[in-house]
C-alpha cells in the first residue's frame, strides 16, 4: 500500500502531481469553482467532503498554490486502522508525497507497528533529509526509494530549485548501511549531457548493489509554463533506454526503464 | 415460421450450432418427467429457471472423467491404449475428449492437464513438445468449440504447466477455459506469478483455492466449466437456479421471505432435481450403457446435484426498499447481513434434504453461485455478486466475497479487471490473492482491461468473435452469442474495479 504525504521542499519543474507541493493556505478559490459542492469553508477552513467528490479535479486546475484541498488529515492510530484492514492482502507499505520525510516523527511511531504487523517499510523520498543525521528514522526502515534527479550543481538549481548536496550525500550513505532499495533518475528530452551525467554518476556508485529506475518524462500533470519549456510530449522510449544501456555498461547492471 | 425452420435459416449459426439447436428442439417435445402446477408456476413467473437444460436428461450436466484411468488401461470402447509418448498421450485425449458429453454437448473438463502430461513432455527436447502441445490446443479450440470447455493446471510447478502458459500468451485463445488449483505450500511464487501474467494477457488462468476445495471434496476434484468445483470420475447431475430477485417479488416482508416463500421456492428446486436426477440415472441410456461409465471413467456415485442462485444482491436491495444500488447489497451492512441470513436459510434447508443417489456426498446436493445466462439483464447479478456498477473497492470486493464464497463447494468466484499499470506490477497482485484465499475466497479471476480475450462473468470469449456476431457473421464458438447477451443485457464487459484509493491525500 501507498501512502501519500502532503508538502514537499523541492520545486520540481517536471513535477507531474504539482498539487502535493504545497499545504492549502484555504483561500477558497476552489470552493467557488468545484461542480460538486463538495469543498466548504468551515471555520475558516476549506473542507473537503469525499463522499460527494467526483474525482473532477476542478480544484487542483484552480488552485494557484500548488496545493489540494483533498486531503485527510491522520494520526498513527488513523493509519494503522487503514493498514490493519489492508494487511492480508499486501506485503508492505511505502510512504510517498510529496515528500513522507517532512513527517518524520509520524514516521518513527509509525514503522515500528507496521513491522510488528509482518510488513515491509519503505521510503519514497526525494533526499532532503540527511539521513545520517537522522540514523533513528531508518531503524525500522527496510529501505529507501531515493530520486537522483539532477548532479550537476547548476542543472539540479534550475531544474529542482533546491540544494542537491544532501541527495547525494545520502545516496552514498544509504548504499553504505545497506538500506537503499532504489533510485529513480528522469530523462529529459533533448538534454544528452545533463541525463548523461546523471546515469553516469550514479551507475559508478551504485553499481550492482540496488535497482536503478530510469524514467521517461512525462508531461501529464506538469504545469502549463513548465511543459512550454521542458517539452509537451514523452521522451522516446529508445532515447531513455540508450541511457538504460550506458547505465548497465557502467555496471548497473539492475537497471531498467519504466 | 416453424422453430426449426427459423433455426435453419439462421445465417449466424455453423453448422454444429444449427443441429445442436434442432436437437434442443426435439428433445423438449417429450414430457415424460411431470413436475407439480406450483412448480410451472413459479417457472413461468420466472422464479425457477432450468438453464435451458432440455427436457430429458439423457446424461448427465457436467462430466469430469478419470482420465488418469484412460492413461493407465486405455479405453476398449474407443479401441485406445495407454499412450507411450506425448503424441500418442494428446491423440488418446483428442479422441476420448470428442465423447464426452455435457449439457452443450462439449466436455466441460479436460482433466488436470499438466499432470497428465508431465511424464511424456519430460522425455521429449522442450520446443518439440511444445509443438506438440500448440496443436493439441489449437485441436481443442477449433473442435471443441464452446467456452464451458476447461482444463486444470497446478498446484505443483511443472514443465508442461510453464509451457501451457506460454502458449496460452502467444495463441489468445478463448478455449480452454483454464484454472490454477493454487496453494501457497504447494505453488512456488514464481509459478504463481507466471500464471498472474499469463492471467493479465489472457484472462486465464484462474485461482482456485486448492485447500477449500480438497477440505470439502478430497484430493480428486475437478474445476469444470465457468468455476464448478466437482468430483472428479464423477460430476454434476443437473443445475436449475433460483433467481432470487424475482422470488423476492411475493413476499410481503422479509419476514414472510424468510419463513415462506424461500423455502417453498428452494423445495420446488429440489423436487425438479430429485426428478432429474432420478430419470437420469434410472431410465435414459448413460448411466446403464455409456462406456464412460462400464468402463469406470465415472461412476454413479460422484455425482451431485448442484443447487444454483443468483441475485441474491437485488433479492436483498428489494426487500429493504433499496433503490440505489450503491447503497445496497456489498455496500451497506443491514443489506449484507441479510445476504448471509438468506444464504444460512438456503444453506440449512438443501443441507437438510435427502436426495437421491448422490452417494459419495451423504446423499446431499451442493450450492452453486450461478454466474448468469445472456438473458438475465441488470436484475439478477451472478450468484451473490455485488452488481456491476455499484462496485466498491477491490478491498471491500474481497472482503464481501469472503463471507460468501464458503458457501459454494460447487463454485462460485469473482472477477477483477485491473488497469494497465499492474501489468508491470504482477507482483503486487499476487499477496492480494494470497490474501483472500487465505480468508475464504474461493475462486478469483481476473483481467487486463485492454485485451482481445476476456471473462464475461464466468467464462471466456473473444471481443473480436462479439464483433462478427454483431456484424451478423458467424462465431465457432458456441458461447460468443452468451457473451453478446451478457454485453448487451446486462454490461457484463463493464465490471470494473475501483482502485483503493489509500488515503485520498493525491
Amino acid at each position: 500500500m501507498a501512502i501519500f504525504f502532503q508538502g514537499c521542499q523541492f520545486n520540481c519543474r517536471f513535477c507531474h502531481n504539482p498539487e502535493t507541493i504545497h499545504m492549502c493556505n484555504h483561500c477558497g478559490d476552489c470552493v467557488k469553482t468545484c461542480p460538486a459542492n463538495a469543498l466548504n469553508i468551515i471555520d475558516q477552513k476549506v473542507v473537503w467532503n469525499k463522499d460527494v467528490c467526483v474525482g473532477c479535479d476542478t480544484c487542483i486546475k484552480t488552485c494557484r498554490h500548488n496545493a489540494s484541498p483533498k486531503i485527510t488529515w491522520m494520526g498513527c492510530d488513523d493509519l494503522l486502522k487503514e493498514i490493519v484492514r489492508v494487511a492480508p492482502y499486501i506485503e508492505g507499505i511505502t510512504l510517498s508525497g510529496g515528500e513522507c520525510t517532512i513527517r518524520k516523527d509520524l514516521i518513527m511511531e509509525l514503522f515500528p507497528k507496521v513491522k510488528e504487523m509482518g510488513l515491509t517499510t519503505l521510503l519514497d523520498s526525494n533526499g532532503s533529509l540527511d539521513f545520517e543525521q537522522n540514523k533513528e528514522i531508518l531503524e525500522y526502515c527496510d529501505g529507501v526509494m531515493l530520486d537522483v534527479k539532477a548532479v550537476n550543481k547548476e542543472f539540479s538549481d534550475w531544474l529542482i530549485r533546491y540544494p542537491n548536496e544532501t541527495v547525494l550525500k545520502n545516496l552514498e550513505y544509504l548504499l553504505k548501511i545497506e538500506k537503499l532499495y532504489e533510485v529513480r533518475t528522469i530523462i529529459f528530452p533533448d538534454r544528452d549531457q545533463d541525463n548523461e551525467e546523471t546515469v553516469r554518476y550514479v551507475s559508478g556508485i551504485i553499481q550492482d548493489k540496488c535497482f536503478y529506475k530510469i524514467i521517461r518524462y512525462r508531461q501529464f500533470g506538469v504545469r502549463d509554463e513548465q511543459r512550454k519549456i521542458l517539452g509537451d510530449f514523452t521522451t522516446g522510449e529508445a532515447y531513455a533506454q540508450s541511457y538504460v544501456d550506458l547505465a548497465k555498461s557502467l555496471g548497473a547492471i539492475k537497471a531498467y526503464m519504466v | 415460421m416453424s422453430d426449426a425452420l427459423n433455426i435453419v435459416k439462421d445465417t449466424t449459426l455453423t453448422y454444429d450450432q444449427t443441429l445442436l439447436a434442432l436437437a434442443k428442439l426435439g428433445e423438449n417435445t417429450d414430457s415424460s418427467i411431470v413436475y407439480s402446477d406450483e412448480y410451472y408456476q413459479a417457472k413461468a413467473a420466472g422464479a425457477l429457471c432450468d438453464l435451458n437444460e432440455g427436457r430429458l436428461p439423457y446424461r448427465p450436466r457436467y462430466i469430469c472423467p478419470d482420465y488418469e484411468l484412460l492413461f493407465q488401461k486405455g479405453c476398449d470402447f474407443l479401441g485406445l491404449t495407454p499412450p507411450k509418448d506425448l503424441l500418442e498421450a494428446v491423440n488418446d485425449l483428442e479422441i476420448f475428449y470428442s465423447h464426452v458429453p455435457s449439457v452443450t454437448c462439449y466436455p466441460v473438463y479436460l482433466g488436470d492437464l499438466d499432470r497428465l502430461l508431465e511424464p511424456f513432455v519430460l522425455k521429449e527436447d522442450r520446443e518439440y513438445a511444445k509443438k506438440i502441445l500448440k496443436l493439441f490446443l489449437l485441436h481443442i479450440d477449433k473442435v471443441l468449440t464452446d467456452s464451458f470447455v476447461h482444463a486444470d493446471i497446478g498446484p505443483e510447478d511443472s514443465v508442461t504447466g510453464r509451457l501451457l502458459l506460454e502458449l496460452t500468451e502467444e495463441m489468445q485463445l478463448a478455449i480452454p477455459n483454464l484454472t490454477l488449483r493454487y496453494d501457497p505450500q504447494l505453488t512456488s511464487d514464481d509459478f504463481a506469478l507466471a500464471c498472474i501474467r499469463c492471467m493479465l494477457k489472457t484472462a486465464k488462468p484462474s485461482f482456485a483455492n486448492h485447500r477449500m476445495f480438497v477440505k470439502e471434496w478430497g484430493e480428486d476434484y475437478a474445476i469444470a466449466s465457468c468455476y464448478n468445483g466437482l468430483k472428479k470420475a464423477g460430476g454434476g447431475f443437473t443445475l436449475p437456479r433460483l433467481k432470487l430477485y424475482e422470488c423476492s417479488l411475493t413476499a410481503k416482508d422479509v419476514d414472510d421471505f424468510l419463513n415462506h416463500e424461500l423455502p417453498r421456492y428452494i423445495d420446488l428446486q429440489l423436487e425438479y432435481m430429485d426428478k432429474r436426477v432420478r430419470f437420469c440415472v434410472e431410465e435414459s441410456n448413460f448411466f446403464k450403457s455409456n462406456f464412460l461409465v462400464t468402463e469406470g471413467f465415472v461412476k454413479q456415485e460422484n455425482f451431485t446435484g448442484m443447487f444454483g442462485l443468483v441475485g441474491l444482491a437485488e433479492c436483498v436491495n428489494h426487500l429493504l426498499g433499496i433503490e440505489d444500488k450503491k447503497k445496497g447489497f456489498g455496500l451497506n451492512e443491514e443489506a449484507t447481513k441479510l445476504g448471509l441470513k438468506i444464504m444460512d436459510v438456503i444453506d440449512q434447508r438443501v443441507s437438510e434434504h435427502e436426495a437421491p443417489y448422490c452417494d459419495a456426498f451423504g446423499h446431499r446436493y451442493r450450492l452453486h453461485a450461478q454466474v448468469g445466462i445472456d438473458s438475465d439483464g441488470m436484475e439478477d447479478s451472478p450468484g451473490t455478486r455485488i452488481p456491476i456498477f455499484a462496485e466498491p473497492t477491490i478491498l471491500e470486493q474481497l472482503e464481501i466475497n469472503e463471507k460468501f464464497h464458503p458457501y459454494f463447494p460447487t463454485g462460485t468466484g469473482d472477477i477483477f479487471k485491473f488497469e494497465e499499470t499492474y501489468e508491470k506490477t504482477p507482483e503486487a497482485i499476487l499477496p492480494i490473492i494470497k490474501g483472500s484465499l487465505n480468508r475464504g475466497l474461493r475462486y478469483f479471476s481476473g483481467y487486463l482491461e485492454n485485451c482481445d480475450v476476456v471473462r464475461v462473468t464466468g467464462y471466456l470469449v473473444k471481443k473480436s468473435e462479439i464483433e462478427k456476431l454483431n456484424q451478423k457473421k458467424q462465431s465457432l464458438n458456441n458461447v460468443t452469442i452468451f457473451g453478446k447477451g451478457a454485453q448487451d443485457g446486462a454490461h457484463a464487459l463493464d465490471r470494473r474495479v475501483v482502485k483503493h484509493d489509500d488515503h485520498g491525500t493525491r
